[in-house]
């Protein structure tokens, strides 16, 4: 079994249950790949406790237990705080915190008996589309890049999670996505991913950026893979966030196996306008060909403010996240400047220090739409204008059960191509951000590949709950394709 | 209508950060550049729209979609009783300064 780190979660938890191998023996081959730190994908592992958490799996499969995920390895988002390996959020403000708690995702699949491998980079606070915002370890911070290419950017701001599973050095991982965190990088590097509907998984222990936003969701090799950890990690933690979902928990594995007849798919004719790039959009209509071949239906539908989402969610997430960031002051935790005078010296120094650029200009504009004489005109406007957003999105749905689309108007970018333009990451989140605002769920799957032979994501997004369908729908084009079994050059 | 220098220092004062000459110089054409894709936005009729400050907002009227969980669509309180142990030594593991269990700032009263 030379391969095993090819393998996908479904596969691994076969041969665990069949003990053809140990989680120990799994844990250990899947570490020694991480030496060198391929892609700057991972901020920290720590091969003691990863080995105590397999040696557990290894003592609930000894006893017949069968739960799905047992001894299947993962790593997580440096995003989500956890007791046993430093959280940073990419940040210099919290280099070398370590939380008291498990993020309530964390502690979920920790409970399905999933094997850390790690802590996974993104972009600082999850403020990036190409983690190249990240600013740890402070001594020399790498940007993650895509293994298809390691030239480009990996995407972002769960960059290091969608590198780390295309690169085979872990079968699943954790993300979050604010305005189109796990799509995207799911997208520009060719594997699976799925953001709930808002309030489905527990924000409890997400560092936060924009709360009314902010969703965790699985990235991994293919729709089977996130069905099975999208079902351990959503239930109910009504205790711990008040966002959180009162809707049982679901087996998403259920509808898998549905054949796709009948099948109604919009296609939101703004998705296919002249910014989308030919190499992006020729992958995209062959999908969309492969799924009305399975017995779907094609609808055109309108999703007529497409673009002003850009305006609409740089307005309301920079706003959340001045808020949220107030939080880091140099009292509590994290970093504190050396010299300053008094108190708001301080304050001042230590958030000047501890914060990236792209932070600061996002707290700034938060500041400013949420000052007196500006609140109405730019806060309350972008508000008013996310409700018309949601509601197109229910007029659509009148029409039809999924939507499908492109992820991102062109495949991942050279790095550097626009880190000192923030505007132009900004526009390049057209299609993700729509259903962020509207709190629905949406996924990503491999369709093909453009130009430079970087792949190429088709977007599906579903109704509020919908996440079954979103996976039935992507589990059966990965059937009928083969995109979701390309691992880049080097990976296997 | 842009934004001032002045308007940046106003707004770092209210952030608790500060920028030097050459940052913000470039903070501010950022912006500028940024207020002016707002722009559209405030064009935009919004008379008559409830603001919609959180997807949960939304999504009450599906419950012919989520029949099993309408009455679960509702930010909700938790009930005001003590649910944690008291970790104070854990919680202070990663403060930057600590004294007798209690959080060191400098000096506000003279």
């Amino acid at each position: 079994m030379s391969d095993l780190h090819t393998l996908g979660v479904a596969q691994l938890s076969a041969l665990l249950q069949n003990k053809d191998i140990g989680a120990v023996e799994l844990a250990t081959r899947m570490l020694a790949r991480l030496g060198g730190n391929p892609h700057n994908a991972f901020l920290s592992v720590d091969s003691e406790v990863t080995l105590a958490q397999a040696k557990a799996a290894d003592a609930r499969i000894a006893t017949g237990d069968t739960s799905p995920l047992l001894g299947v390895p993962i790593a997580h988002k440096d995003i989500f705080v956890t007791a046993d390996f430093p959280t940073t959020a990419g940040s210099r403000i919290l280099e070398g915190y370590r939380s008291p708690f498990n993020a309530t995702v964390v502690q979920r699949m920790g409970e399905a008996g999933m094997v850390t491998l790690g802590k996974l980079s993104c972009d600082e606070f999850a403020m990036g589309s190409a983690n190249e915002n990240v600013a740890v370890p402070s001594a020399k911070p790498q940007a993650v890049t895509n293994p298809w290419d390691v030239s480009r950017i990996p995407g972002g701001s769960s960059g290091g999670s969608a590198a780390a599973v295309a690169a085979c050095l872990t079968p699943a991982a954790t993300g979050t996505d604010t305005g189109g965190s796990i799509r995207q990088p799911a997208a520009f590097c060719g594997i699976t991913g799925i953001k709930p509907t808002y309030g489905r998984a527990s924000r409890y222990g997400m560092v936060a950026f924009a709360s009314s936003l902010d969703q965790a969701g699985p990235m991994a090799r293919n729709a089977e893979d996130c069905a099975l950890l999208l079902s351990a990690m959503c239930s109910p933690d009504l205790d711990r966030d008040s966002t959180s979902l009162d809707v049982k928990a679901e087996d998403f594995s259920r509808d898998l196996n549905k054949p796709l007849k009948g099948l109604r798919v919009g296609v939101p004719h703004e998705f296919f306008a002249d910014g989308l790039a030919s190499d992006v959009r020729g992958p995209i209509n062959t999908a969309l060909e492969n799924l009305k071949s399975q017995g779907a239906t094609l609808v055109s539908i309108a999703l007529p403010r497409t673009s002003l989402s850009i305006p609409v969610y740089y307005i309301i997430a920079p706003a959340e996240a001045s808020s949220n960031l107030s939080r880091f002051d140099g009292v509590k935790f994290g970093h504190r400047a050396k010299d300053f005078t008094d108190l708001a010296d301080m304050y001042e120094k230590t958030r000047t220090e501890g914060f990236g650029d792209e932070v600061k200009r996002r707290i700034m504009i938060g500041s400013y739409v949420l000052s007196h004489g500006y609140y109405d005109a730019y806060y309350l406007q972008a508000q008013k204008i996310r409700r018309m957003i949601a509601d197109d999105f229910q007029e659509a749905f009148k029409q039809c059960d999924v939507i499908a689309g492109p992820v991102a108007p062109t495949v991942a970018w050279k790095l550097g191509d626009k880190s000192d333009d923030p505007l132009a990451n900004y526009l390049a989140d057209i299609f993700t951000l729509p259903a962020s605002l509207a709190g629905l769920p949406g996924m990503s799957i491999p369709v093909g590949f453009g130009e430079g032979h970087m792949p190429v994501g088709m977007q599906l997004i579903g109704n509020y709950l919908q996440e079954a369908k979103l996976l039935n729908v992507a589990h059966q084009f990965q059937l009928a394709t083969e995109f979701h079994l390309k691992t880049p050059g080097g990976a296997a | 209508m842009s934004l001032t220098p002045a308007d940046i220092q106003r707004l770092a004062l209210l952030s608790r950060l500060s920028f030097d000459t050459p940052a913000s110089q470039r903070l501010l054409e950022g912006l500028n550049n940024f207020f002016a894709i707002v722009e559209e936005m405030r064009k935009v009729d919004t008379s008559g729209v409830v603001p919609m400050a959180h997807p949960i907002d939304a999504m009450p009227y599906l419950a012919d979609h989520a029949p099993s969980a309408p009455e679960g669509m509702a930010l909700r309180l938790r009930d005001d009783v003590v649910s944690e142990d008291n970790q104070r030594e854990t919680n202070q593991r990663s403060a930057p300064a600590v004294e007798r269990g209690l959080f060191l700032v400098p000096k506000v009263i003279e």
